[in-house]
């Protein structure tokens, strides 16, 4: 059991998250809150408790490595890194503006930021190419790679699937933001998903279903995966596209529009976020 | 530039044959042995690509993603973040052929030290047929930033320009023929740099700027007008992107006629690379030899060349043309 204060702190950290998407999809006028808002939780439990990481060097050779797939969920990604000390809170509000270190999808120009996400399908491959390296170079640093649910539909992701198994990747967690709903409607209408855990089985994998909000769960999941040797492990979360926000939950709508920016005090206070 | 390569005459030229992918997979196995930081990523086709040869040497730097050509690029990329050397192969047709988003957001956005080796690239896979003639990877490659384009003319060239890539950090692209070919260069002393070229052949009445088969090519149009009377430079333009801009442009004031020739789509490729700079800096007469913006089909190699007009002949034509057109 985790000690309850730990996970106090941790929600904590969420709900000021929740608040900063808000905050900074509004200031920039366009962006993805949907999916954002949705994985919150699980990239929270892995900078704030689980990665071995440091703000201050972020090009150290023995962290470990959060790959963000699902690229459009920006603004989450950024809303960590600057409560993680990787850049100051205020770059928030350039977020998608001309001359911003924060682009519309992640790139290298953002500290903390290991992969230029934004084209679907590719992240997975890249933490096979990062774990590879790990064993050739015997560090033991981990690889977290965070995936969306109508990412599936990718190709790509099965064609790693089967090299991350053959490779034996123990070191490398993939995690299915398993919220149900693409840009145009459910996953399961648009090109279903399901048997979603029979799949990854059938690719071997070491599979754990989670509560996506259940920083217990979360972490249990994250150590059950590094303890899980000779194969990889996907953690396949269970979370609600639009998390927090009542009018964004379950809304295909909210994957990439943003809230106006008169609206964010009333959604913040409604929402118990401010 | 360096004019002082020594090069064989035609018919010696003939005599010594290469062959690129034995050069690279040679090339790949030494540089492995210098340089720990050296991974090789296969897609099936390691034996043919002979990156084979690597992967005997040093098992634990070599991996066989099998027909999978996206996940193979994007394993280099993240080899590569961790700092490894990565050069990924097969054949042209599938990569870049099929995967030029994940080249171009994997790879070049983020400036990663990948180097992509692709054989059987032009017409030169020839009885396979059009699906495998890849002649657009010049161009798709060369419009991607950050991505080096290279096209060496034989075995030697390819062994070296290895090396060369190795030296130069970041993305880079180099497309090599299937066929075995006849040894260009046979001075160990010849430079080899990324955006530079060498003069095989020095002239005063045209240049003839050309890319991989088609130097050889070319040395031949120029035996043959030199016939004529008609004498030729002939440039080995193995760097196409960054081009040599000084070489191109002293060969268009020098000779006030240019002829390109390339196993690629005339759209694109090396003749549109040359195009560009000398219509900006140097305007002169221009001819470019190149596949016509059509498929290919089954065949032997050189039965492609005649028919789509890569030959020698064909190049001679087009000088005849230039050459008239300048004296206007």
């Amino acid at each position: 059991m985790m000690q309850s204060q730990e996970i106090l702190r941790l929600k904590e950290i969420a709900r000021r998250t929740r608040r900063l998407i808000i905050e900074s999809v509004a200031e920039a006028g366009s962006g993805h809150p949907g999916g954002s808002l949705s994985a919150v939780e699980l990239v929270v439990a892995l900078y704030f408790h689980k990665m071995r990481h440091d703000p201050k060097n972020p090009r150290w050779e023995d962290r470990d490595r959060f790959i963000l797939s699902k690229g459009h969920a920006a603004p989450l990604l950024y809303s960590v890194l600057a409560q993680a000390g990787y850049f100051p809170l205020e770059e928030l509000k350039t977020l998608r503006k001309m001359g911003s270190m924060l682009q519309g999808h992640p790139d290298f120009r953002t500290p903390g930021v290991e992969y230029c996400a934004g084209s679907e399908g590719i992240g997975l491959s890249v933490g096979i190419g990062l774990a590879l390296a790990a064993k050739l170079d015997g560090k033991d640093y981990r690889t977290y790679v965070l995936l969306g649910d109508g990412e599936l539909q990718e190709g790509q992701v099965w064609e790693a699937a089967m090299a991350a198994v053959k490779y034996r990747l123990d070191n490398l967690t993939a995690i299915v933001d398993r919220n149900g709903i693409q840009q145009d409607g459910l996953t399961e209408s648009i090109m279903p998903l399901e048997p979603l855990e029979a799949k990854w089985k059938a690719f071997n994998w070491h599979v754990i279903q989670i509560d996506g909000y259940d920083f217990e769960q979360i972490i249990d999941a994250y150590n059950e995966a590094e303890q899980t040797i000779n194969r990889p492990t996907v953690i396949i979360a269970h979370t609600t596209k639009g998390k927090g926000i009542s009018f964004m939950e379950w809304s295909p709508q909210w994957h990439g529009q943003a809230p106006k920016k008169e609206q964010v005090s009333k959604i913040l206070e409604e929402m118990g976020l401010l | 530039m360096e004019s002082d390569v020594q090069m064989s005459g035609t018919r010696e030229r003939k005599r010594v044959m290469g062959d690129m992918r034995t050069g690279y997979g040679e090339a790949l196995a030494e540089l492995g042995s210098i340089n720990k930081d050296v991974v090789v990523v296969g897609a099936d086709t390691t034996q043919s690509l002979k990156t084979s040869l690597f992967g005997h040497k040093f098992p634990e730097r070599f991996f066989n993603i099998g027909i999978a050509e996206s996940n193979a690029v994007s394993i280099a990329a993240g080899l590569a973040l961790a700092g490894k050397i990565a050069f990924v192969s097969t054949y042209a047709a599938f990569i870049p052929g099929k995967c030029v988003d994940q080249i171009r957001n994997a790879i070049a956005y983020p400036n990663l030290n990948v180097k992509i080796v692709a054989s059987h690239a032009g017409l030169s896979v020839g009885p396979d047929g059009a699906s495998h003639q890849q002649v657009e990877d010049i161009a798709t490659m060369r419009a991607i930033p950050n991505m080096r384009v290279l096209a060496p003319a034989d075995e030697y060239s390819t062994r070296r320009l290895v090396f060369t890539m190795a030296e130069s950090s970041g993305p880079c692209y180099m497309r090599l023929a299937r066929p075995k070919s006849p040894l260009l260069y046979t001075n160990g002393d010849v430079r080899f740099a990324i955006g530079s070229s060498n003069i095989l052949r020095d002239g005063n009445d045209v240049a003839i700027i050309a890319c991989g088969l088609m130097v050889s090519e070319a040395l031949d149009a120029a035996d043959t007008l030199a016939e004529e009377g008609i004498s030729c430079r002939v440039i080995d333009m193995y760097s196409i992107k960054p081009i040599d801009s000084d070489a191109i442009l002293k060969a268009a004031r020098d000779t006030g006629a240019v002829v390109t020739a390339e196993e690629h789509n005339i759209f694109g490729g090396l003749g549109s690379a040359v195009a560009e700079v000398v219509c900006e800096h140097n305007p002169c007469m221009m001819k470019r030899i190149g596949v016509k913006d059509t498929f290919g089909e089954s065949g032997e190699h050189d039965e492609l060349l005649a028919k789509y007009g890569l030959k020698a002949r064909d190049i001679v034509g087009a000088v005849r043309e230039v050459v008239r057109a300048k004296k206007r």
